[in-house]
């Protein structure tokens, strides 16, 4: 499909750059597909060996929020023999347009199209970008199945948070990088040079990535299925291929990025995105970010700060974001925000510190860092309503703590506070539910005491999904008539003023549900589903639910094997190929646990042995000391090993 | 600090193809961000949520170049001109090309105050139809041009103050630009019966109520 020689890579790229003034008046928003903005890295495409595309498959305003991909276009820019270049999802009128056209899809920067790029990198840290990434690769001119690519195709990777469940995807990935791809990229990266200079079939290029540490490449592996449909094997069916595969860590986070592309257009954050630590030490078990980010790592206060400062100098952004799971349990939060509050007072810009715990010490920390900005909302997410189910789902904290909090929040001035709950939580009832509004009344009426009848509460309630590498991976789904009669409950008792409730529509929650714990045939659903016109699934207007119900039929499928049946403990599931470093039988006892409303503290109070440390033993003796929240690992390798082996 | 202690300042730029496809509260806000880079101390206006004193002299629509951005901005302290304007074009996006920076005076109205209109310069690509001269003429001599735009009807006509065919499809015209009375070239084009989504729109000049600033 591909064009093989250079003159006609050449032509194309020209031939997009002469279409495109003509073409762009006439869709929405035309300033996603234009590039050309400050910051961006354009680099000679001619004398370039290594060019990649990096491909964030959801439309520019979203893409542009996102940090991995901003870290890795860096990463790639700063070898002086690679390139990189940003490839987002079109929208539905770009798409139509680009085809009415018979023009590829192309990289922003120098408009060569996609199919002429030799690493195509996606990200998918959400299951309902995958339609879209089959969208990207089809209309790049880059066959959709890794088995039709041949050795003038572009080799093409994925990585992020949802591949860590790689099987649903594996039809038409070459590679999955699991875990963190600072370090990993350039491996890829070289070993694609390596192999291109080599003269070697494609075979052998797969052959040496799955060599690599973090590496998964499919089609190295064969899945056996028992007569009940689940998997009953996973097998290497190559030498180089790893059985499980461990995800990437990086031992210590590298400087932030501040040198970000500022788009013309308003795209879904315009802020500086400074990660203050990766990982989380909480355990929550529904949180699949909590399990698979392990273990934490902070950045240094000066470090944050500084960064700050030169991401102001070179975005000249009004907002400024200082991400993590759980801000709160930065170990010096106080020093940081005091720091921060102190440093840029006075320069009319909002410091977002999200992922608060639920205590009165994170309404004083925002009250410092805003100092005399206005204030929209607070928000506080207790997850579930009632003591019971938060014991379940291990986010122990009072009613009364929320309501103490709730009550600083609306004294020191905050008029909105907005609370996150979900549904459909394992053992969830009904009475839980009608918490989740009892809990939103009893907040409003806290505010109503203090500030009157400006006070007021968004509850946004979203549903549970069961993910891989969590101790909740083996629950069913809550049933769709149960989500809508607990939905119908809250629509009522959520009324009135001052009251705002939003849900998420449980069709599409359904679909991330299959997709989250799916298997290798489910790549076949997913091909279909595109292929009958599903696309931006997350977007609520073009979730088409016909198309994945067809899709299932013509796979032969059953939806609800993916996610209304318990899966037994004992069960080998699709993603026991790949390590996220938490050991298996750690999420077993903790599933067990949460059956019996058992807690764990936070493991900066006292380790749980959950697998990290010893899988990561070696990096974690190099690199001792603050910047890692686990234990310090003083004995030798070999013991760890036999320490491991015993287990 | 009260307003008469803060300097106001006039630039002058060029909006050009990088920007092509930005509009009017965009570019509003790459030109506040850029003058955020520059470090100059921009004034924001008190009170409870505090915007950026920055004036746009008229919006331009998106899809649209042009020669004759003009824009004003409060500083809190008096600094050189020409200083404002190095430090803006060390800070300035592709798409944005400051010519001029001038104080301006303090107590002018609004710039958007003065503006009365605007001329363009209209490219449209191919060749052009055979009696484009005849239609422009027609245009003009028509008494009324009842259009309508987002669902409202009006006259495009008494928008129009010249129109002209500079030949080879290169049309020039002078439109106005008030408050509520605002002409638009793809109207224009589109009036003459041609697609104004094949054509370069770039706006040349912008005329003012009082002598023009220059």
């Amino acid at each position: 499909m591909a064009p093989n020689s250079a003159d006609e890579r050449r032509r194309s790229a020209s031939d997009i750059v002469a279409a495109l003034p003509r073409l762009l008046p006439r869709v929405q928003k035309p300033g996603r597909y234009a590039g050309g903005e400050l910051n961006q890295i354009v680099k000679d495409w001619g004398t370039t060996s290594l060019r990649t595309a990096l491909v964030f498959p959801d439309v520019y305003d979203l893409g542009m929020s996102n940090l991995g991909l901003a870290i890795l276009y860096d990463i790639l820019n700063r070898q002086p023999d690679m390139l990189a270049e940003r490839v987002f999802a079109p929208w539905p009128d770009m798409e139509a347009a680009l085809r009415a056209a018979g023009l590829p899809l192309f990289g922003l920067e120098s408009k060569h199209p996609l199919h002429a790029f030799d690493l195509i990198g996606i990200s998918l840290p959400y299951e309902t970008l995958y339609t879209n990434a089959l969208s990207v690769l089809d209309l790049g001119g880059v066959p959709l199945l890794a088995a039709d690519r041949d050795d003038a195709d572009p080799l093409v990777i994925a990585g992020g948070h949802a591949t860590l469940n790689p099987e649903p995807m594996s039809d038409f990935i070459d590679a999955f990088v699991i875990g963190e791809g600072e370090d990993a990229i350039l491996e890829v990266a070289q070993a694609l040079l390596g192999w291109k200079a080599s003269g070697q079939p494609r075979s052998a290029l797969l052959r040496r990535l799955a060599g690599l540490r973090g590496v998964y490449v499919p089609s190295l592996y064969h899945v056996a299925y028992t007569a009940e449909g689940t998997v009953a094997r996973i097998e290497p069916a190559a030498p180089e291929a790893r059985i499980p595969v461990l995800k990437r860590i990086v031992p210590r986070l590298p400087p932030p990025l501040t040198r970000f592309i500022v788009p013309y257009v308003d795209v879904t954050h315009n802020r500086i995105p400074i990660e203050i630590q990766r990982g989380c030490t909480r355990g929550c078990r529904f949180c699949q970010a909590g399990m698979i980010t392990r273990p934490v790592r902070e950045r240094p206060v000066a470090e944050v700060v500084d960064a700050i400062e030169q991401g102001l100098a070179q975005t000249g952004y009004e907002e400024v974001g200082l991400l993590s799971l759980s801000s709160s349990d930065y170990d010096d939060i106080l020093e940081l925000v005091r720091q921060v509050s102190a440093r840029f007072a006075g320069r009319h810009l909002n410091i977002n510190l999200p992922s608060l715990r639920i205590e009165s010490f994170s309404v004083e920390l925002m009250d410092l860092l805003q100092g005399e900005a206005s204030r929209s909302g607070f928000t506080l997410a207790p997850e579930a309503a009632t003591e019971r189910m938060r014991e379940i789902i291990n986010k122990p904290v009072s009613t009364e703590q929320v309501l103490t909090t709730a009550r600083e929040i609306y004294r020191r001035g905050w008029h909105l506070i907005k609370l996150y709950f979900m549904i459909g939580h394992p053992s969830e009832t009904l009475e839980d539910v009608q918490a989740i509004a009892d809990l939103s009344r009893a907040v409003l009426a806290e505010g109503r005491k203090i500030i009157g009848p400006r006070a007021s509460v968004h509850a946004g309630v979203s549903t549970f999904i069961p993910k891989p590498h969590t101790p909740f991976q083996w629950v069913p789904c809550d049933s769709l008539e149960s989500i809508r009669a607990k939905q119908a409950l809250l629509k009522g008792a959520l009324r009135g003023p001052g009251l705002k409730l939003s849900w998420t529509q449980p069709e599409e929650t359904q679909l991330e549900a299959w997709l989250s714990r799916g298997d290798r045939r489910m790549g076949k659903v997913v091909l279909e589903a595109w292929r009958r016109g599903a696309r931006f699934d997350a977007w609520q207007e073009h979730f088409n639910q016909v198309a994945w119900m067809q899709a299932f039929e013509a796979a032969g499928l059953e939806p609800a094997f993916y996610t209304h049946r318990e899966r037994p403990i004992d069960e080998t599931l699709p993603w026991d190929s790949i390590d996220a470093g938490v050991h298996k039988s750690f999420l077993t006892e903790d599933y067990l646990w949460s059956l019996q409303g058992r807690t764990r503290v936070d493991c900066r109070e006292r380790c749980f042995a959950c697998g990290i440390l010893p899988k990561f033993a070696a990096l974690r003796r190099e690199h001792p000391g603050e910047t890692w929240e686990c234990p310090e690992v003083r004995s030798p390798a070999r013991q760890i090993e036999v320490a491991l082996e015993a287990r | 600090m009260t307003d008469q202690d803060r300097v106001r300042y006039r630039l002058r730029f060029h909006k050009t193809e990088a920007m092509r496809f930005t509009g009017h509260l965009d570019l509003h806000r790459a030109l506040e961000r850029t003058i955020r880079r520059s470090g100059l101390p921009l004034a924001y206006t008190r009170g409870f949520s505090p915007h950026p004193r920055l004036q746009l002299a008229a919006a331009l629509p998106l899809g649209f170049v042009s020669r004759a951005e003009v824009a004003d901005l409060w500083l809190e302290l008096p600094l050189a001109a020409p200083d404002v304007l190095s430090r803006l074009q060390a800070a300035a996006p592709p798409g944005m090309n400051f010519l001029e920076a001038q104080v301006a005076p303090a107590n002018e109205p609004a710039l958007q105050q003065q503006v009365t209109g605007a001329t363009y310069t209209v490219l449209l690509a191919g060749p052009p139809p055979a009696d484009l001269d005849e239609r422009v003429r027609s245009l003009l001599s028509a008494p009324s041009l009842l259009r309508q735009r987002r669902g409202r009807p009006y006259d495009l006509r008494p928008l129009i103050g010249t129109l002209e065919h500079q030949g080879g499809g290169r049309l020039a015209m002078h439109l106005a630009a008030r408050e509520g009375a605002t002409g638009r070239p793809d109207e224009v084009i589109e009036a003459l019966g041609l697609d104004p989504l094949s054509a370069d729109i770039e706006r040349t000049s912008l005329t003012y109520v009082v002598p023009s600033p220059d």
